[in-house]
Order: C-alpha cells, then sequence, then structure tokens
C-alpha cells in the first residue's frame, strides 16, 4: 500500500482488518497506534484476557512498525546495529533485539527476522528509518519501510496451535519458539512466526494486506469449537507485564526522544545483559557499555511480586530506611500469577535478590484515597511461565 | 621489553611529519607513509612548467607554530626564509593601491581617521587572536568529562577571556560570532582597505563578508605571525620537517598509498597498501583528512553510527582554487610600485565585491569576477623561475569543490575568468603568460587526497573548532577505534601551515588512552 499524495489529508488509518474489528468492538474503546486505529478492548477486556490463557485470542499486530533489509551486507548491518550477535539468528530463525545510541542507551528493541540469507525483517515499537539509514552508512544494504505492506495478527493462547492445524497449516506442531515458517494459504504466501508478547504458546501471522480479511475469516471459522475472540491492547498489555516484558515509553524512554540525559536506560539497566554481546568487534553503543560495564550501571530493573492485592501503579519504591530506590515503571493484578507485580526501575544497588523493598501504594476506594506500603519481593523470570510456552512440538489440544 | 612501539604515520604532510619526529623523539618506531612521491602533501614547491616552481596549494607562511620551528631545530634542517613580513597591497581599479605594513598605512589614500582606527583593529585583533593562539597548542578539554583536568583547562579558557579586561572582554564577546562586513562598515570609511582586511574573514571558506564567523576565521588568521616565503616555496619546509623526522629516527617511504586502515577485533592491526603489502602497528596516526580517515580508508562499519554520521556531516567543502602562471617577466599591477610586487597583493576592491564573488557559489557556480591573493614568490626567491623571469601564485575565490556544471567543462571558463579580472589589474599580463595551471578543489581534492579540496580539511568555524573539531566527541585526536589517531589540519587547532596539530596529536598520543 503505497502511500499517495494526498496521504496527509487522512489523519488516521484503518488496518487491513479494520472491516471486521470495527463491528467486534461492541465497547467501540480505540485509540492510536502509529498512524492506524486499533482496539483497546473489543467485549470484556477481562474476558479477552481469559481466551488468551485458556483458549486463543486475536490481536490486530497491523500497525507494528516493520523494515526489511536486504543486500550483502544485511547481517554486518544487522550486527552494527543491534547489541547482540545476529550470527546466531540462523535463517528461518527469530531474535529479540535491542538497539542503543553511541552513549549505550536503548533507542528501541523488537525482533528480527531472517527471513532467507541476507533478507531480514525488522519490527519495532517506534519508526525508525532515518537511525536505520544513517547506521547503513558504508554498508551495501537496501532498507525498505514495508509497516504498510503487511498485515500481522498475534494469536496466543494455549489452544493456537490446534486452530492453525485445522486451518490447514500442517506440521505447525513442530514449529519450535522463535521460529518461523512460510506456508501457502489462499494462493499467497503466509508467514508464521512462533513469537509473541504474552507470554504464552502463540504465533504471529503476516500476510499480504489484500488477504487479510481472508486470513481473518478463516481463523476465525477454524477457531471456532477452540474458544477463539478478539483481543484488543489492554489485554495484551496484562499479559505482557506477566510474561515480564518491557515495553518502550513505559518502562523506559526511547533514547532518541529523551531529552534529559538521565532519563534514558542501557541494556543492562533493563535486565538484558544476555542481549549484549561485547565479543562483537563494532555495534553502536558498543564502547559506552564497555565503559558501563567498567564503572557499573546505575539502575536495574527489576520484576517484583508485592505483598496484598493492591495495584502499585506509579508507586515509588523504598528501602528499609524509607529512601526512595526507584519507581514502579508497569503493575497490575496478575490473574495468572495471583499476584499483585510489577516492572520497577530501581537505583544501583538495589534490587538484588533479597533486599528488602517496599512499595509505596496509593489507591482508592469510592473517592476516598488511602496508601499503604507493602513488602516486595524481587522475582527473577516471567511471572508466569507455562511449559507450553516452550514445548516442541507444541501441545494441539 | 625494550621494542618500542611501533607507529605508523599516514601521510607525510607537514602535520604528519610533525607528529612522527616528536614520537620517534620519544622513542616510538615511526614509519610514515606517503602517497605522493614527494612528501609535504598540500605544503610542497612543484614544477607546473618547465623550469618554473611554485607552492602548490598553501604558498604563504604566517602560521607556522614557533614550538615546532624550535624543537625540531628547523633551521639547522635547512629551511631558510627568502623573504619576510610581507606587506599587503590592496588593489584598486580606479587608483594607487593601499599597503599595509600591519598596523600602519604605508601608502595610499587613506583618511586620519581610518589610520587611527586601523591601529586600534589591530590592537584587539592582536589581544583577541593571542587568546585563540593560546589555545592552539592546548588538547581541547572535553565536556562533561567528569575529570578535574579538562575542568581546570575550560577554567583556563574562562580565565584567559576575563583577562582580557572588562572592555575588551565585552568587545571579545560581542565580535566573536559576528560578520566581518558589519565589523569593518562600523570602523572603516575606506573601502578598498576594508575589501582587504575582509579578505583574512574569508580565504579558504565556504563565506562572504556578510557570513557570521568570518570574525573567528579573521582572528584565527590573525593569530599567526607576519607573512613570509620559504626559500624554495613550501616544499622547503615540509623538506626541512621530513630531514628533522630521519634525524630522529623516522623511516619515511614515499609513493607507497595507504588503501586500508585495518583492524583485529576491535583493535588497529596496522594498514594495507594500494599494493596490497600489510604492515602491522600498535599504533595507527593518520594525516589524512577526518572524512578520507575514518569513512574511506578505515570504513564506517567499523564506527558508531551517531560518530559516523558526524563525520559524513562534517562541513568541508574547498572553494579555493589555487592559479598558477609562468611568465616571461615581471607584470605591471596598476597603480602599485614596482618595489611592492613581490607582496602580498589583493583584488578584493570592495565588500559588495567579495560578496558579489560569494554569491555564485551558494549556487555551487564559480565567480565571474573573483577576488584574488596573490603572490610573486620569484621576486625574492630566484630559486623558482629561470633568470628575468617569474611565478605567479594566487588563492582565487570562489569556485566550489561540487559545482553544478561540473569542473571538466567549466574549468576553462573559470580559467579565463580569472586572466580576465588579472589582465584587468595588470594589463598586458595574458601576454607575459607562458605557462599555466589552475588547481580547482577538486584537482586538490584528487592530487592531494583532501575531501573535498579543502585547506583546512573541513571547514573552520566555531561550531567545528576546539572540542568539536574534526567532530564532538573526538576532540583529542583519539578516535574512537583503539589505537588510531588523527593528527592532521581536520583536528584542533586546524589548518594552515602550522604544524601544531600533529604536535599536540604526538602530546595525545604519549600520554596515552584517557578515561
Amino acid at each position: 500500500m503505497k502511500l499517495d499524495r494526498q496521504h496527509f489529508r487522512t489523519a488516521v488509518y484503518q488496518t487491513p482488518f479494520h472491516p471486521r474489528t470495527a463491528p467486534l468492538n461492541v465497547l467501540n474503546l480505540w485509540h492510536r497506534w502509529r498512524d492506524y486505529t486499533t482496539a483497546d478492548g473489543y467485549f470484556d477486556v477481562g474476558m479477552e484476557y481469559n481466551a488468551l490463557r485458556n483458549a486463543c485470542a486475536v490481536f490486530d499486530l497491523s500497525p507494528m512498525t516493520k523494515h526489511l533489509i536486504t543486500g550483502a551486507d544485511a547481517l554486518a548491518f544487522m550486527n552494527r546495529l543491534v547489541t547482540r550477535d545476529v550470527a546466531k539468528i540462523k535463517p528461518g530463525r527469530v531474535g529479540y533485539a535491542v538497539w542503543c545510541n553511541d552513549a549505550g542507551q536503548v533507542i528501541d528493541d523488537g525482533t528480527i527476522f531472517h527471513l532467507r540469507d541476507n533478507v531480514f525483517r525488522l519490527c519495532s515499537q517506534e519508526r525508525q528509518l532515518d537511525w536505520l539509514h544513517a547506521s547503513a552508512l558504508g554498508l551495501d544494504v537496501a532498507i525498505a519501510e514495508e509497516s504498510d505492506d503487511v498485515a500481522a495478527l498475534a494469536f496466543q493462547g494455549p489452544t493456537s496451535c490446534a486452530v492453525l492445524k485445522k486451518l490447514g497449516l500442517a506440521g505447525i506442531e513442530m514449529l519450535k519458539p522463535f521460529g518461523l515458517r512460510v506456508f501457502t494459504f489462499a494462493g499467497t504466501e503466509l508467514l508464521v512466526s512462533r513469537t509473541g508478547f504474552t507470554g504464552d504458546l502463540g504465533y504471529e501471522l503476516w500476510i499480504a494486506p489484500g488477504h487479510a480479511l481472508e486470513l481473518w475469516d478463516r481463523l476465525f471459522e477454524a477457531g471456532r469449537n477452540y474458544g477463539i475472540r478478539p483481543m484488543g491492547t489492554l489485554a495484551l498489555e496484562m499479559s505482557r507485564i506477566e510474561a515480564g516484558f518491557i515495553a518502550a515509553l513505559v518502562d523506559f524512554l526511547p533514547a532518541d526522544r529523551a531529552v534529559r540525559t538521565d532519563r534514558t536506560r542501557s541494556p543492562f539497566e533493563l535486565d538484558l545483559a544476555r542481549m549484549v554481546d561485547l565479543d562483537k568487534p563494532n555495534f553502536t553503543g558498543r564502547r559506552a557499555l564497555l565503559e558501563e560495564q567498567r564503572r557499573g550501571s546505575r539502575y536495574r530493573l527489576v520484576r517484583l511480586d508485592i505483598e496484598g492485592n493492591k495495584v502499585a501503579k506509579d508507586a515509588f519504591i523504598y528501602d528499609a530506611r524509607r529512601n526512595v530506590v526507584g519507581t514502579v515503571t508497569s503493575a497490575m493484578w496478575s490473574p495468572a500469577a495471583k499476584a499483585s507485580i510489577a516492572l520497577a526501575s530501581l537505583e544501583m544497588p538495589w534490587g538484588r535478590p533479597g533486599d528488602e523493598l517496599f512499595a509505596e501504594i496509593y489507591y482508592q476506594k469510592e473517592l476516598k484515597w488511602s496508601r499503604i506500603t507493602e513488602r516486595c519481593r524481587v522475582v527473577e523470570g516471567a511471572f508466569y511461565d507455562p511449559p507450553r510456552r516452550r514445548q516442541t512440538p507444541a501441545p494441539d489440544l | 621489553m625494550t621494542d618500542p612501539k611501533r607507529v605508523i604515520v599516514v601521510g607525510g604532510g607537514h602535520n604528519g611529519l610533525v607528529c612522527a619526529a616528536y614520537l620517534a623523539r620519544a622513542g616510538r618506531s615511526v614509519l610514515v607513509l606517503e602517497a605522493a612521491a614527494q612528501v609535504g602533501g598540500a605544503a610542497v614547491t612543484r614544477e607546473f612548467a618547465p623550469g618554473f616552481r611554485v607552492s602548490a596549494v598553501a604558498h604563504l607562511l604566517h602560521l607556522l607554530d614557533s614550538k615546532v620551528a624550535r624543537h625540531l631545530d628547523l633551521a639547522r634542517h635547512g629551511l631558510r626564509l627568502a623573504h619576510r613580513d610581507l606587506k599587503t597591497v590592496a588593489m584598486s581599479d580606479a587608483g594607487p593601491a593601499i599597503v599595509l605594513d600591519g598596523p600602519r598605512v604605508i601608502a595610499g589614500d587613506v583618511s586620519d581617521a581610518d589610520r587611527r582606527a586601523l591601529l586600534e583593529y589591530h590592537r584587539r585583533l592582536a589581544k583577541f587572536s593571542h587568546l585563540l593562539a593560546k589555545q592552539h597548542g592546548r588538547i581541547p578539554a572535553r565536556v562533561a568529562s567528569g575529570s578535574w583536568r579538562e575542568a581546570f583547562a575550560a577554567i583556563k579558557l574562562a580565565l584567559d577571556i576575563r583577562r582580557l579586561g572588562r572592555r575588551d572582554m565585552r568587545e571579545f564577546l560581542r565580535l566573536a560570532t559576528m560578520n566581518i562586513f558589519d565589523v569593518l562598515e562600523d570602523n572603516f570609511e575606506s573601502p578598498l582597505l576594508k575589501g582587504a582586511l575582509a579578505i583574512d574573514g574569508v580565504l579558504g571558506a565556504q563565506l562572504g563578508p556578510r557570513s557570521g564567523n568570518t570574525v573567528f576565521t579573521s582572528l584565527y588568521r590573525a593569530s599567526g605571525h607576519s607573512y613570509c616565503l620559504p626559500q624554495g616555496g613550501m616544499g622547503a619546509l615540509t623538506d626541512a620537517m621530513a630531514d628533522a623526522a630521519r634525524a630522529a629516527g623516522v623511516e619515511i617511504r614515499t609513493s607507497a598509498p595507504v588503501g586500508a586502515i585495518t583492524l583485529e577485533g576491535d583493535r588497529i592491526r596496522g594498514v594495507r597498501l594500494a599494493s596490497g603489502e600489510e604492515i602491522a602497528a600498535d599504533l595507527v596516526v593518520s594525516n589524512a583528512d577526518p572524512k578520507t580517515t575514518l569513512l574511506r580508508l578505515l570504513g564506517a562499519r567499523h564506527l558508531e553510527t551517531e560518530f559516523a554520521r558526524r563525520v559524513q556531516n562534517l562541513r568541508g567543502r574547498g572553494n579555493a582554487a589555487k592559479l598558477h602562471l609562468a611568465l616571461s617577466a615581471l607584470p605591471r599591477f596598476q597603480g602599485v610600485a614596482a618595489e611592492h610586487l613581490g607582496e602580498r597583493l589583493l583584488i578584493a576592491p570592495t565588500l559588495d565585491y567579495i560578496e558579489a564573488a560569494f554569491n555564485p557559489a551558494k549556487y555551487r557556480e564559480h565567480s565571474t569576477e573573483p577576488a584574488l591573493e596573490i603572490t610573486i614568490p620569484s621576486v625574492y626567491d630566484r630559486s623558482l623561475a629561470p633568470a628575468g623571469q617569474h611565478v605567479l601564485s594566487a588563492i582565487v575565490q570562489y569556485a566550489p569543490c561540487n559545482l553544478g556544471a561540473g569542473w571538466d567543462k567549466a574549468k576553462h571558463t573559470f580559467q579565463e575568468c580569472v586572466l580576465d579580472v588579472l589582465e584587468r589589474a595588470a594589463p598586458g599580463l595574458r601576454g607575459l603568460v607562458v605557462g599555466m595551471e589552475l588547481l580547482t578543489p577538486l584537482d586538490i581534492e584528487r592530487q592531494f587526497r583532501i575531501s573535498g579540496g579543502h585547506w583546512h580539511h573541513g571547514e573552520l568555524a566555531l561550531d567545528q573548532f576546539m572540542m568539536l573539531r574534526p567532530v564532538p566527541g573526538a576532540g583529542q585526536y583519539a578516535m574512537p577505534v583503539n589505537g588510531l589517531y588523527l593528527c592532521g589540519a581536520g583536528c584542533h587547532p586546524g589548518g594552515g601551515v602550522m604544524g601544531t596539530a600533529g604536535r599536540n596529536a604526538a602530546t595525545a598520543i604519549l600520554r596515552g588512552p584517557r578515561r
């Protein structure tokens, strides 16, 4: 879908799935994601979440920023861009990655799809074209913005594999986590990756916009007896926090948007040290990250299990001597973990397992505000981590 | 281990030779690799017509670092001056030229008010440019480095400014970012005098008199000493430097163009010559300009994104051409006494003349009536031309490197424009021409391997000066690749034949990497 010269007359676009998502959105809950209108919820956010964790749910992912990177130096380019070693993401595989500016501060995170030799798709939250072009200096690569050219659905939940099988994607249960495969569907290519933002068994489906509605219809047809439901951003956000994933503009500020230098975070400060390969001879941010490793980081991102049942939204975190040591960036009551959980950014050295930490939570009942201080426990890994997420063959009940 | 660290200097321009000599004197094993058949870079003497030799790019010596001259004992290594304290002769179509000897008018029609103003102008210029000159030999402090030593360096600069005294400090801060047009209009009456003074602010730059930053470039030019002509041209200076370097133990290889700077992991491994020969080194110091060094020889892929982008965006498109004429006899310039023909002759009769010459350059066109700085060095240096004959060397403004029409097509037209301007100033000059060479910035780029053909290896401007030179984050000669340094005019304090960048780079290298 090429933008025509009159594109500016349209303030907000509809995704290729809009003819289906609009009638289903009985709550009429929308927000703008990039240039597209996107459903926050459809009929009941709690039920949408329940469909995701207990059956399967469909999320319209089309507004995701996508870039296609091709050329002889495509791998060299990816390796210069991101902090991890992209050579380890083989063709047919997907990898999560972050990229930094020269100061080693995270610009954005996203997923790298190694479609075939010298061809990568980079998916991200924020627009990146300028940065990608800047990073291509001296390299033989072509970078195409293809956000509008690919329609995408996240299809997640315990019955998702079974539904895809029913849809006719033979052998889908053998697709490993972070694997991708191309199927023939309705006479076109359907790219399926075993990826997602929910921390559950699930897939993402990528198709040309012209075939979007057919995909939607046949998916819902196949899922009819498997509890398939549409899911909006609010339910996705719940699952993302339970999975312990970070989100741009929520848990970290993209470095290219920051005015104040202490507002940004390095990968180390976002608990992404495993995503940084300092043995690579060059990538943007490397020298600063080597220096950070030598001097120590300023912050630590932690996952907190908070006592009680109050949601620690925007809470300050204290040490035992009542000093503020950080703030909560994402918080919720987790139905899956049956706990009040949060992601928080703490000043170093706080956030080690076993540290005594307290959240000061403000909450109201019938417009009366109250305050409570609850003990927090630092949790390693995801709050909710069902085994099906990693099983191959995937459960296809 | 007594084995000294091996250093390769890429490029044997004056800064490369100076840096090499200092490093060798400190006990390093140094190899200079020069692409051309002779050392000297853009400070060389070349034969351009049979029997006629001329300083090929730079043609006046006035910024040479006196410490370099002393430390390397250039006099002992053969440097002689053919003439010193050249006067400035501002020529006019209309009447007699004005001849300036420093702050004094020694000939020409200049009012008493202008004479007084000139003295005051020079007093301020000298005072402010001295402040600038004091920064030349210092390694620029990093901004927000967290180091006390560097904070102290910044405090020293602030103190230097404060020590100007209240009135002059105010004046300095007022003037520093102004344009030379306004300053000269404020202070002088004579259009010819104003034109002559304005030239100092625009020579070699992509600036007209009304452009901002031209007071700074004027101060920069005034930060040296008087104009001198080395005996044997500029090449004699770099020959003396090469001699001094060899005496210190430096090995110099000419006709050895470097094809690439090579890495092993994140460290310098050495260089690969265009011939394919690999030479290993612990450190590589490049006298080439920043773009050539970092983007072409090293490769942007080995740099981080923002840094590479800054280097890519470095402003440095040459705008000055160089004209060399072999003349069968000494020409006669109208209004200029015969005794002044060996001085620095200017064709810049008014401020508007220079500005009008600059206008086409904004649109990638060359001047049709360019402004010129002319020397006839053979008046004082008989070694440059056959007996009774002469060489004329002129810097011609403006000639954009990236000419819209392309230099292959336009070069002849431009050459005619320049000769017309010269013929008007010196009727009959065309008839004396027996040989000619015009170097456009594109020629300078190709022949002297300088990106954009810019003398200063990057525009000299407040936003590309001191800690911002060549680019922010690399103002201390060490590049963000372990073991790679720059030592050329692209670094602080910049271009002109100074040698200070080479000396500072050697200091930075010898004190080792800094956190």
